[in-house]
Order: C-alpha cells, then sequence, then structure tokens
C-alpha cells in the first residue's frame, strides 16, 4: 500500500460535488420496479435547516460509500408530528400519523434510518399502535452495522486520531429508548479520546430543545438550558462535542457561541465525524 | 388482663382509623380515569421486586440511598419484633419467641443493630434536610406542612426506636435481678449501652420503665400507623403497587388517544359518511385532556400519593435547574393535594361531586409550569418508584391546546406550519428534497 496514493478520501460534507451522487426517491424507485433497503427518513430539520441540511448530506454520503441501497421519500415527506404531540395537539399529531403511515405502507416500506431522535422514537414507538410497523434505526445504530460488517471502513489515519470528543446523549435516543452504545462505539472507532460529561447516558442533562420547546422563547429563568448543558460539556475540556440530533447540535452550537469557545470547540453530529474519517478507497466495491 | 383488654383496644383503634383512612385514599384514586395494568404480569412482578423490595434505583444517590436502605431494612425487619409484641400483648405472655433460644438471641441482637442504624441514619436525615443546604430538601416546594410532615417522621423514628432499646435495657436489669415474668431470653448488644441509666433504679422501677417503654413504642407504632396515610411517608406501602403499575413502554413513547384515533379515521376514510348518525353506543370522551385531578387516570393519582417528595425529579429537570417556574415534584404534590380536597367536599356532600369552579390545571398549577418542560424525561429517571411526572404534564398540555385552545403565539405557528406545510417551520414542501441536488 503506497500511502501517498492511497490518501485516504475524506467524506468533508464542506468538499461539495466531491463526489456528487443521485438520491432517488421512492416514487423514482418504485417508478423503476426498484425496491430499496432501507428508506433515510430525512426529517424537517435534516430536509430545512441549513445546518442539520450538512448532516443529512453526511448521512447520504456514509450511505452512498457503503453502497446502501437507499432512498428517500422527497416531498412525500412530512413532519412525523412529534412537535405537535408533545405540545398537546394530539389531532394534528394523529393526522400527520395517519398520512405518513399511508405513504410508508404504500411503498411496503421495511427499515428506516433516521438522523433525527425525535422521528426515531415517533417511528419507532408511537406509529405502531396506528399502523405503520417497521423496523426504525437511528443512524449511528446504522453506522455501527456498516462498520460492523465491513461496509464503511475508517481511515487509518483518523483526522480525529486522540482528538478530545465529548458525547451529547440525545433524550429520545437514551433515556426514550436505551440507546447510550451504539454513538460511543461508533465514536471509539475514530481512535478518539471519548471524555464522558458528569450528567450522561442516562442521567444526562436535556440541550432545552425537547418537548416542542425548539419551537417558543424560553420560559423565563436564570438561564438557558442550553447554555447550562453547554457548560457541562465544556468542562471536560473537548475539541469536539458530538451529538445525534439536529435540535441538540443547534443548541449546542449556539451554547458554543454564547461561550464564545467557538475557535476552541466545535459541535459536530456523529455522521459528520464519520464522513470526514471514513476512508471510501478501502470500502469493498463487491 | 385489664392491660390485655386495653392492649386491644388500642390495636383495635389504630386499625380502625387506619382502615378508613386507606378506604378514603382508595376511594380518591378510583375517582380516576380507566388505565389498564392487567399485562404483562411477570415483568410487573419483576419491577416491583428490583425497584421497590430492590431499592434498586435508591443508589444513584449514594448517601442518600446507603442510609434510606438502613432504614427500609430496619423497618421490614424490626416488625418481627412487633409480631411478638403484639401476640405478648394480646395474650399477655412476655417474650413469647423467648422458646426459640438462640435464634431469639440472634434476631434480638439484630434489631438492636438495626435500630441503632435508624437511629444514625434518621439523624443523618434529619441534618441534611435542617442543617445542610441541600437544593432539593431546601426548597420553597416543602415550605410548611411537607417540611414539618418529614421532620415529623424523622423524630417519631427516632423515639420509637429508643423506646425499642430501652425496653431492652430495663428487661436486660430485670432479667439480671432475677425479677418476675422476666424470662432470661434475647441479647442486647446496643441497649447495653443504655443499662448504666436505668441500673440505679429500684426493682419497681426497672419494670416501669421496662413496661413504660413497651407501652409507648407500641401505641407509638399505632399512632405512626394512622399517621402514614395521611402523610408522604405513606410510600412506604404504596410505592409496592406503584411500582408494580410501573410504565414498561419505553418513557418517551406518549400514547396514541383513542378518542382522536377514531375521529381522525374517520377523516381519513372516504367511504364514511359525514353526516351518519353518531353511534348511540360510543359516547365522547368527557373531555380530551387533563384539567382536574380526576381527569387523570387512577395510576396517576396512585402516583400522587405515592409521592414521598424526595425532590430528585425536580432536581433533575433542566428547566428548574435553570430556574424555571417547573418543579417536577410541585406537580405531583399539587395532584395529591387537589384529590384530596375533591374527596373531601365529595365526602362533605354526600358522596356527590358538586364542581367547586377550581381545577388542578389553573388553580394548582400553571400554564408556565406546563409550558417549561421539554420532555426529557430525566424526572422520570430519576424517581426511585417510576412516578411519572412528566405524563401530568403533557397529558394538561392536550386540554390547553385541544380544549382551550391555549397556546404561545409561537406554538399556534407551529402547529399551522405543519398542518399547511408539513414542517413546523414556514418552508414550502417543495423544497423539502432541495438538499438532494447539493450532494
Amino acid at each position: 500500500m503506497g500511502f501517498l496514493s492511497r490518501e485516504p478520501r475524506r467524506l468533508d460534507p464542506r468538499s461539495l460535488n466531491m463526489s456528487s451522487f443521485h438520491i432517488p426517491t421512492m416514487a423514482e424507485m418504485t417508478a423503476a420496479g426498484q425496491s430499496p433497503e432501507v428508506l433515510f427518513w430525512v426529517g424537517c430539520a435534516g430536509s430545512f435547516d441549513d445546518r442539520a441540511k450538512r448532516i443529512t448530506k453526511a448521512i447520504a454520503r456514509i450511505l452512498d460509500a457503503s453502497e446502501t441501497s437507499f432512498a428517500v421519500l422527497g416531498q412525500e415527506e412530512s413532519c412525523t408530528g412529534d412537535p405537535a404531540k408533545r405540545a398537546g395537539n394530539e389531532f394534528l399529531y394523529q393526522m400527520q400519523a395517519a398520512q405518513n403511515i399511508a405513504t410508508l405502507n404504500g411503498y411496503g416500506i421495511k427499515r428506516i434510518i433516521t438522523g433525527c431522535p425525535h422521528c426515531f422514537n415517533v417511528l419507532k414507538n408511537e406509529y405502531p399502535e396506528l399502523g405503520g410497523t417497521y423496523e426504525v434505526l437511528h443512524h449511528t445504530q446504522f453506522i455501527r452495522e456498516l462498520i460492523e460488517t465491513g461496509k464503511l471502513r475508517m481511515s487509518d489515519n483518523s483526522p480525529f486520531k486522540g482528538r478530545r470528543i465529548t458525547f451529547h446523549d440525545p433524550c429520545y435516543l437514551g433515556r426514550s429508548n436505551g440507546e447510550y452504545l451504539a454513538p460511543r462505539e461508533v465514536i471509539a472507532k475514530l481512535d478518539a479520546e471519548l471524555l464522558e460529561m458528569r450528567r450522561c447516558k442516562q442521567n444526562a442533562m436535556c440541550c432545552g430543545a425537547g418537548g416542542a420547546q425548539m419551537f417558543k422563547e424560553a420560559e423565563s429563568g436564570d438561564r438557558e438550558v442550553n447554555h447550562a448543558r453547554t457548560d457541562q460539556a465544556l468542562e471536560t475540556e473537548p475539541e469536539v462535542i458530538a451529538t445525534g440530533c439536529p435540535f441538540c447540535n443547534t443548541m449546542m452550537t449556539d451554547g458554543v457561541k454564547n461561550a464564545e469557545q467557538e475557535s476552541n470547540v466545535v459541535v459536530k453530529d456523529i455522521a459528520e465525524l464519520i464522513a470526514e474519517a471514513a476512508d471510501l478507497l478501502d470500502a469493498p466495491t463487491s | 388482663m385489664i392491660s390485655q383488654l386495653l392492649f386491644f383496644l388500642l390495636l383495635s383503634t389504630g386499625i380502625f382509623f387506619f382502615t378508613r383512612r386507606i378506604g378514603v385514599i382508595r376511594r380518591n384514586i378510583k375517582s380516576g380515569q380507566n388505565w389498564d395494568g392487567s399485562d404483562r404480569a411477570a415483568e410487573r412482578w419483576a419491577t416491583m421486586a428490583r425497584v421497590a423490595l430492590g431499592q434498586g434505583k435508591m443508589t444513584t444517590r449514594p448517601v442518600a440511598g446507603a442510609m434510606h436502605i438502613l432504614i427500609y431494612a430496619g423497618f421490614v425487619i424490626i416488625n418481627i419484633e412487633v409480631l411478638e409484641i403484639l401476640i405478648d400483648g394480646l395474650i399477655g405472655t412476655h417474650r413469647v419467641f423467648a422458646f426459640l433460644g438462640p435464634l431469639y438471641d440472634f434476631l434480638i441482637a439484630s434489631f438492636e443493630w438495626l435500630a441503632a442504624g435508624v437511629i444514625l441514619a434518621c439523624i443523618v436525615f434529619f441534618v441534611r434536610r435542617n442543617g445542610m443546604a441541600i437544593a432539593r430538601l431546601a426548597s420553597k416546594d416543602l415550605k410548611g406542612w411537607p417540611s414539618l410532615d418529614a421532620n415529623i417522621i424523622l423524630v417519631v423514628e427516632v423515639l420509637l426506636m429508643f423506646a425499642f432499646l430501652s425496653m431492652n435495657a430495663a428487661d436486660a436489669i430485670a432479667q439480671s435481678r432475677g425479677l418476675e415474668h422476666y424470662v432470661a431470653a434475647g441479647s442486647f448488644p446496643v441497649s447495653s449501652f443504655l443499662v448504666p441509666i436505668y441500673a440505679g433504679l429500684t426493682d419497681a422501677g426497672v419494670v416501669a420503665v421496662e413496661r413504660g417503654m413497651w407501652w409507648f413504642h407500641i401505641a407509638g407504632v399505632l399512632a405512626f400507623l394512622v399517621y402514614v396515610p395521611y402523610s408522604k411517608h405513606f410510600h412506604i406501602i404504596l410505592a409496592f403497587p406503584n411500582t408494580y403499575y410501573s410504565n414498561l413502554n419505553p418513557s418517551g413513547q406518549m400514547d396514541n388517544m383513542a378518542a382522536v384515533k377514531k375521529e381522525v379515521d374517520l377523516m381519513m376514510d372516504p367511504s364514511a359518511d359525514p353526516f351518519a348518525a353518531a353511534d348511540p353506543s360510543d359516547e365522547p370522551p368527557a373531555r380530551f385532556g387533563v384539567k382536574d385531578a380526576t381527569n387523570l387516570t387512577w395510576k396517576q393519582l396512585l402516583e400522587a400519593y405515592t409521592c414521598t417528595e424526595c425532590g430528585r425529579c425536580t432536581s433533575e429537570c433542566p428547566a428548574n435547574h435553570t430556574g424555571k417556574l417547573l418543579s417536577p415534584r410541585k406537580i405531583m404534590m399539587s395532584t395529591r393535594d387537589r384529590i384530596e380536597e375533591i374527596g373531601q367536599q365529595r365526602e362533605a356532600n354526600g358522596g356527590k361531586w358538586e364542581p367547586d369552579g377550581k381545577s388542578l390545571l389553573g388553580d394548582w398549577i400553571t400554564e408556565e409550569e406546563l409550558w417549561a418542560c421539554t420532555s426529557c424525561q430525566a424526572c422520570v429517571e430519576a424517581c426511585p418508584i417510576n412516578i411519572s411526572p412528566m405524563g401530568i404534564i403533557l397529558d394538561m398540555r392536550r386540554s390547553l391546546i385541544m380544549e382551550d385552545s391555549k397556546s404561545p403565539e409561537s406554538i399556534t405557528s407551529m402547529f399551522n406550519n405543519i398542518e399547511n406545510n408539513g414542517a413546523p417551520w414556514a418552508f414550502s414542501p417543495g423544497s423539502r428534497g432541495d438538499w438532494t441536488q447539493e450532494v
């Protein structure tokens, strides 16, 4: 292996168009008589929010690089109804659910991956009773699977080797669904130094966005929840605050800015870290 | 014979008032809505064994957890001694289990060590509550009666244990002097330290101390029995059914309201006749969501009576942590206060409920508290006996939105966006796939 000629091709989301590829919608695939292995449920933040779109693209690149057969719903995707439900609007939530379940069942979807823990929780736990039963994976779970099955390989020279990374557990991945390991196991593949906050896993503190808080001003208090949580993350003296949720990402990014630490600490989704660290040239081509 | 009669009267009075109070609480809890906990029995027993019997969630806070387990073990095991006291009291024997010989010595010795442990733990708890600035114990939630309640419990427990040890000390003296009735039985590793206090007394004085402490102890136990169901301390019993009926679903899973599902199904069904007469058999629900305590399920009311106000929920709550008004513990305390009030008014009114123009949401719990919740489930996770303050908060939001159409303006626009654009923000649904052109 000539190291010079095998400089790992990094999936840096900033270097767009490096490996341009087409992302099919379910409608296109169905028209072509095909069906993908997995549906990538993008979520509203991942579709519309500029920062979250970078995470979405990183996930898409990982799916592409691992030769996962996938599609998105595109315009047929609609809000799961999570913020409406948690704000008390069960009608709106169930209308959204009925519409999405009709779409998903219409395409015969079996397996879904999503980058949003809120979508993940609703799709996994709340849709089955309404007639939508799927195998639902959070992107960190799917990435772990890709690494374990050898479909995605990390570069031998991980750009994060020895870097100090702390992981902020999203409430709807962690406490809600007991998934504390997948994100940590994926981070471990980066050869980084994983730092735990004093409140982590079951006892992790919320970023402040859940329960529809993202869409309203906070009630009056001493300070913002995300600033308090970011302080806990900064106590570990990290170089990277890793997240697994687009809303946590926004909140922690704002927290880092508030603490005037943006020149020392970056907030990145695990998908972005992996996309940067994966060595695509070594991905199996069979 | 007279003392047996007196004992019988005392015991029956205690049991009478205890049972009557249990009946009231039972009725109050049953005034809640249906909730089905008849499924997954094996898993429910296992949860109860782990969380209540095994104190599985207590030691996440090591000091409070260890001290609690000491008191818990003391309470459960020393009750074997109460059984002996009951038999002695009713049939006029003295230390009826003495025939167990060495086993009896071992039992009495272990009760004594546990009694010492309980006294130690209660003193530590008392100091933590009153002498240290521990946020969750010094909180304004506990101002007044809740704080007094907690201190009464600790003081009474210390007094009962002290009476138990003094009784043994006097008994040991009586045994050594060979006094009538005082068979040589028991081993007194802790109370022997109290012997010098009573050693100077005459024989009659020693017997008076022994009898006096015996009566004080059992009368205190019975008074405590009556007190407990009026107090936060009732968790010593309700923790068991409450953990049996734990939510076994993922903590972030909210129920899908069946009444809403029916209407949505109808709306989505193209063959449904919108003008069809309503099926008279299915009545519409009284209301959507929770406004007053009786709109809660019986399980949520059970949780309110089970809460012992430890405040672990509140100390983990991100909203409370950042100075917001919301305190999950206060949600549970308010719920209990309100259902108690409803129960009392109903009783005063011959069992019939006349609306009093007040409600849990509005008069006890404010909208500001409800909207501060991030639904992060930290309170649910923190509760040592699986209570969910979050469940009540979210059910109340349902009432605010679906009954009263009351929401912060930004929440209303979020609803409108979802309804019109399929996303909580005002983006055109047509641009949902735009990112795919950028990879």
